[in-house]
């Protein structure tokens, strides 16, 4: 699906709800209330957005560290062998992040777990499983968190 | 449980349960409740109290920005003096195409960068010009930055706030 193909209420599902998306017994009646239509068109237009992958979800994005711990991490794998070192790092449930980026440190992820000591261990048996490196870049202050931006305004 | 006060009321059920989404169904709290053995009521209280305390930035529609045709974006990050980069993040967070400005440890020498920013556009050229214009805009033309764009992504799914009980390969 393209988003040409979008029409301005498949637009609007898409701007209009990434905050602030009703708390309340029957959300979809209240969306469908805002911007024309039935419950059962807007749950309808829903489930084709998430089939075709321009939603991930409807949910909550956390603050870090309001939720158990987390951290950044960087590494510098050999190019040949970074499908077999990501593979290896995505497979920690852990890892909820996991991209190659362009720079010697070519592998970035984000760990996630219940506290700080699980974090700190998940990183140890990365650097062990692979014989490389991690570098450890845990927030410090967020400035902007994930609140979604304005895809067409 | 820590996870149960720090969530005013959520516990690792609910939260486990959202990483797979709000059912689409007429009632989807009900839907929740039903699963976790909780009250409707419960789960939208409990959800309420995580967007109004702050725990959960935000609750909505969570886009697939690549999808959409932000295909490009780079992790921009800077090298701003200690006494700077707070008035920094402050002036580059809530800019456009900017979804994320943490500030992070420097690691040197291999890692001098302590502000961290997500930058999304349509193309390699819009982020680039993006950056130019932030850089101007917040005073930061003279602070060294580098651009590491996204090449591939291997993974991304919602964190993972529960305990585990499979063990990782």
């Amino acid at each position: 699906m393209d988003a040409p193909d979008l029409d301005t209420t498949d637009r609007r599902l898409l701007d209009e709800f990434q905050r602030g998306f009703p708390l309340v017994p029957q959300p979809f009646s209240v969306v469908a209330e805002r911007l024309g239509g039935t419950p059962s068109d807007i749950l309808a237009r829903l489930k084709r957005l998430i089939a075709g992958g321009l939603i991930a979800r409807i949910g909550a994005t956390f603050r870090p560290h309001s939720v158990g711990a987390s951290t950044l991490a960087a590494m510098a794998v050999p190019p040949d062998d970074l499908p077999r070192v990501a593979e290896l790092v995505g497979a920690f449930d852990e890892v909820n992040h996991n991209y190659e980026r362009e720079h010697r440190l070519n592998l970035w992820f984000v760990v996630t777990a219940p506290d700080a000591e699980r974090v700190r261990a998940v990183l140890a048996e990365i650097e062990a499983a692979t014989g490389l490196p991690v570098l450890d870049l845990p927030l410090e202050r967020g400035y902007h968190l994930d609140l979604g931006f304005p895809l067409w305004r | 449980m820590a996870l149960k006060d720090k969530t005013t009321g959520a516990d690792e059920g609910l939260l486990r349960r959202l990483r797979d989404g709000l059912p689409l169904v007429a009632r989807p709290f009900q839907a929740i409740g039903e699963a976790i053995g909780r009250s409707e009521a419960d789960v939208i209280a409990a959800l309420r109290g995580m967007v109004d305390s702050g725990v959960a930035s935000r609750f909505g529609v969570i886009v697939d920005h690549a999808a959409l045709g932000f295909t490009a974006n780079a992790m921009v990050v800077w090298d701003v003096p200690d006494n700077r980069v707070d008035a920094a993040g402050a002036a580059l967070g809530g800019r456009r195409g900017v979804s994320l400005c943490y500030r992070r440890p420097r690691r040197p020498p291999v890692w001098p960068y302590n502000l961290f920013t997500m930058i999304h556009g349509r193309d390699r050229d819009e982020v680039s010009a993006l950056v130019e214009e932030l850089a101007e805009a917040c005073g930061l033309s003279d602070v060294p930055r580098e651009l590491l764009f996204t090449v591939r992504r291997f993974k991304q799914t919602a964190p993972c706030y529960g305990r585990r009980d499979r063990r990782a390969a």
